[in-house]
C-alpha cells in the first residue's frame, strides 16, 4: 500500500493524498556515513493502527521522528492530519501525542504534577477531571501524588501514556510502548490502545520489536530493512505470502534475508544505527 | 517547537505551564534550593572581609566604600541570572525531557521566555540573602545605590540572557558533552567586563574589546556612583543598545542551533 507519488485525486498542502493522517513521500534521511531512510513513500489512513516494523537501525525511529518533526528530511515531504512538517507544526502538535524510550518524564515530579504541566501546554479544558480521568482509566489514581522517579518500570509506562493521551491525541506515535515491560502489564497496555483507538477514532502509528503485539494491535504493517520499505500490508496477507503461521518469523526471513519462499538470498545481522551513531 | 514562531501568537499560559514545571522541581528539592543560596552567600562574605581589611589599610577605598560587595554582587547578578536560565534549560537535558517538550504546541519562543522568567526567580532566591548579610556584616546597603541599580540590573540581566539562549543553543546542537560552556563562558568575560577595576586598567587595544561588553558599562557605571557620586546615563543608554545587538543576535544563534539539531537527529539523543 505504498503511496505512488503520481497517485490522482484530492492533494494536501504538501502535495500529498488528502484524508490521511500521516502521509509520507520519497522520504530520505543522509546522516554523515549512513542512509537511515532510503526513499520511502506511505500513507496512512485515520483511524487505523499501522506497526512500523524492522531490525536495530532500519529506519523506524528516524521516521516517526521525522514525522513529529524533530529530524528534518533530507528530501522528501511528511504531511501530518494535512499539514505539511515542520513547517505546519504549530497547526497539529496539539492534536497529536506521543511515547518513546528516547525520552522521559521529568522525575522529581509528581504523577500529578507532570500531567498538571503537560495538561497545561496542551490547553487541556477540566485538566484536573482529565487527570481523574487518566488515573482511573490507567490504573494510576494510588500513585497520582508520587514522585515519577520512584514508580517500576510498567508504572512510568502507564505514566507516559497518560502524558500522550492527556490531550486526546487524533494521532498517537508510539515507539515501543511495551518495551521492557513484564507480559501482563504490557497486555494491559495493548488493550487500553485498542480501547483508545475504537472509542475516539484516532490513528495509531506504533513501532515495536514485539511481533505478537503488532498483530494484535495491527490493520497494518510496514516492514523497514536499511531504511526502505520490503513489505506494506495486513498482517494476515504479509504471513500468507512467506507462508508463515506468525509476523516473528516473517520479521526473521525478512532479517535474515529470505525470500518469501523461503529461500535464503543473503545473510546479515540487523544492523545496528542510533542517531548518534549515523550522524 | 518547530520554529521561533515569533509571528504566532505567544502562550502565557504555556509560559506559566513551563514555570510551573520548575517551580515543582525547586519546591520538591531542597539542595537545589541551598545551592542558589550558598555560593552568592560564600561570594559575599569572601569578598566582603577583603573590603574590610583593604579599607582598614587604604584610604582609597575608605573614599570608595562598597565598591568590592557592589562589583560582587553585580557579578552575582550576571553570573546567576545567566545560571538560572541555563540550569532551567539543563534541567530538561537532565531529564530526557526535551523530546516531550519539542513534541508539545510549546514554542521556542515561549520556553526562552519561561526560561528568562525562571532566571529572575532563582535570583531572586539566590541575591535577597546576599544583600542581606551584605548590609548586616558589611554595612553596606546594595539597594542604597538608588534607581540606577535598575538601570545595572536590567543591563546585566539582558546580557545573562543572551549568553543563557547562546549556550542553550550550544548544548541543544551538541548535547550534554557541551554543558561545560554554561558553566564556564561567563568567566570569559570576567577580566573583560573589568569587575573589580577600572578599564583604563587594561592595555589600550583591549580596551575597545572591554567597552563591546555591555557589563562593563555597569560596572564603570557602579564605580562612578559609588567613587564619585555620578551616575553615568550616557553609560547605560550604551549598554541598553549592545545588549539589543546581543538579545537579537542570540535568538537568531539559538534558531540556528535547533535547525542543525533538527538536520543531525541530536534531538532525539541529547546525550553525550
Amino acid at each position: 500500500m505504498a503511496v505512488n507519488d503520481d497517485s490522482a485525486g484530492a492533494k494536501s498542502a504538501a502535495g500529498l493524498p488528502a484524508a490521511a493522517a500521516i502521509e509520507v513521500a520519497r522520504l530520505v534521511k543522509q546522516y554523515k556515513k549512513a542512509r537511515a531512510v532510503d526513499d520511502i513513500s506511505f500513507a496512512i489512513a485515520r483511524g487505523s493502527i499501522t506497526g512500523l516494523l524492522g531490525g536495530n537501525g532500519a529506519g523506524k525511529t528516524t521516521t516517526i521522528a521525522m514525522i513529529m518533526g524533530l529530524v528534518l528530511p533530507t528530501s522528501g515531504r511528511v504531511a501530518v492530519l494535512g499539514h505539511p512538517m515542520p513547517a505546519e507544526a504549530a497547526a497539529v502538535l496539539g492534536l497529536m501525542n506521543f511515547e518513546s524510550p528516547y525520552v522521559d518524564m521529568p522525575m522529581r515530579l509528581t504523577v500529578r504534577q507532570n500531567l498538571n504541566v503537560f495538561g497545561r501546554l496542551y490547553a487541556v479544558d477540566d485538566l484536573g477531571a482529565r487527570i481523574g480521568e487518566l488515573g482511573r482509566d490507567l490504573d494510576l489514581t494510588e500513585l497520582l501524588d508520587r514522585p515519577t522517579g520512584r514508580l517500576s518500570a510498567g508504572q512510568k509506562t502507564r505514566v507516559a501514556l497518560a502524558k500522550a493521551l492527556i490531550n486526546h491525541p487524533e494521532l498517537l506515535l508510539l515507539d515501543e510502548p511495551t518495551a521492557s515491560l513484564d507480559p501482563d502489564t504490557a497486555d494491559w497496555v495493548r488493550g487500553h490502545l485498542e480501547t483508545y483507538r475504537r472509542r475516539h477514532g484516532a490513528t495509531i502509528l506504533l513501532a515495536s520489536h514485539n511481533m505478537f503485539e503488532v498483530e494484535r494491535l495491527c490493520d497494518r504493517v510496514i516492514i523497514l530493512k536499511r531504511g526502505r520499505i520490503v513489505e506494506d500490508d495486513s498482517p494476515a496477507q504479509i504471513m500468507a505470502r512467506y507462508s508463515r503461521d506468525t509476523l516473528e518469523q516473517v520479521f526473521l526471513d525478512v532479517a535474515r534475508g529470505r525470500a518469501q519462499d523461503g529461500a535464503v538470498r543473503e545473510t546479515m545481522a540487523p544492523e545496528t544505527l542510533s542517531p548518534e551513531a549515523m550522524s | 517547537m518547530s520554529q521561533l514562531a515569533l509571528h504566532q501568537k505567544i502562550s502565557f499560559n504555556r509560559i506559566g505551564a513551563m514555570m510551573l514545571r520548575y517551580w515543582y522541581l525547586l519546591k520538591s528539592s531542597w539542595p537545589r534550593l541551598l545551592e542558589l543560596m550558598y555560593w552568592p552567600v560564600m561570594q559575599v562574605i569572601t569578598w566582603g572581609f577583603l573590603q574590610t581589611y583593604v579599607a582598614q589599610n587604604a584610604n582609597f577605598f575608605m573614599r570608595a566604600g562598597g565598591t568590592l560587595i557592589g562589583a560582587v554582587i553585580l557579578w552575582d547578578i550576571l553570573f546567576r541570572g545567566q545560571l538560572g536560565f541555563s540550569i532551567s534549560f539543563l534541567e530538561e537535558m537532565w531529564a530526557r525531557n526535551l523530546g516531550n517538550l519539542m513534541m508539545s504546541p510549546l514554542k521556542p519562543v515561549e520556553f526562552l521566555l519561561a526560561l528568562m522568567a525562571m532566571s529572575l526567580i532563582r535570583l531572586a532566591i539566590g541575591i535577597i540573602p546576599m544583600t542581606g548579610l551584605a548590609l548586616v556584616f558589611f554595612h553596606f546597603n546594595f539597594f542604597g545605590l538608588g534607581l540606577p541599580l535598575i538601570a545595572f540590573f536590567c543591563n546585566l540581566i539582558f546580557t545573562s540572557w543572551a549568553v543563557g539562549i547562546f549556550v542553550s543553543g550550544l548544548v541543544l546542537r551538541y548535547g550534554l558533552g557541551a554543558e561545560s560552556v554554561v558553566w564556564t563562558l561567563m568567566f570569559a568575560l570576567m577580566p573583560l567586563a573589568c569587575v573589580y577595576y577600572p578599564v583604563r586598567v587594561l592595555p589600550h587595544w583591549l580596551q575597545y574589546v572591554s567597552w563591546s561588553l555591555p557589563p562593563t558599562y555597569v560596572f564603570e557605571g557602579m564605580r562612578g556612583l559609588l567613587i564619585d557620586q555620578v551616575f553615568r546615563a550616557d553609560l547605560m543608554v550604551l549598554a541598553v543598545a549592545i545588549n539589543a545587538v546581543l538579545l537579537v543576535a542570540s535568538f537568531a544563534a539559538f534558531l540556528a542551533l535547533l535547525r542543525s539539531a533538527r538536520r543531525h537527529g541530536s534531538l532525539l539523543g541529547g546525550g553525550e
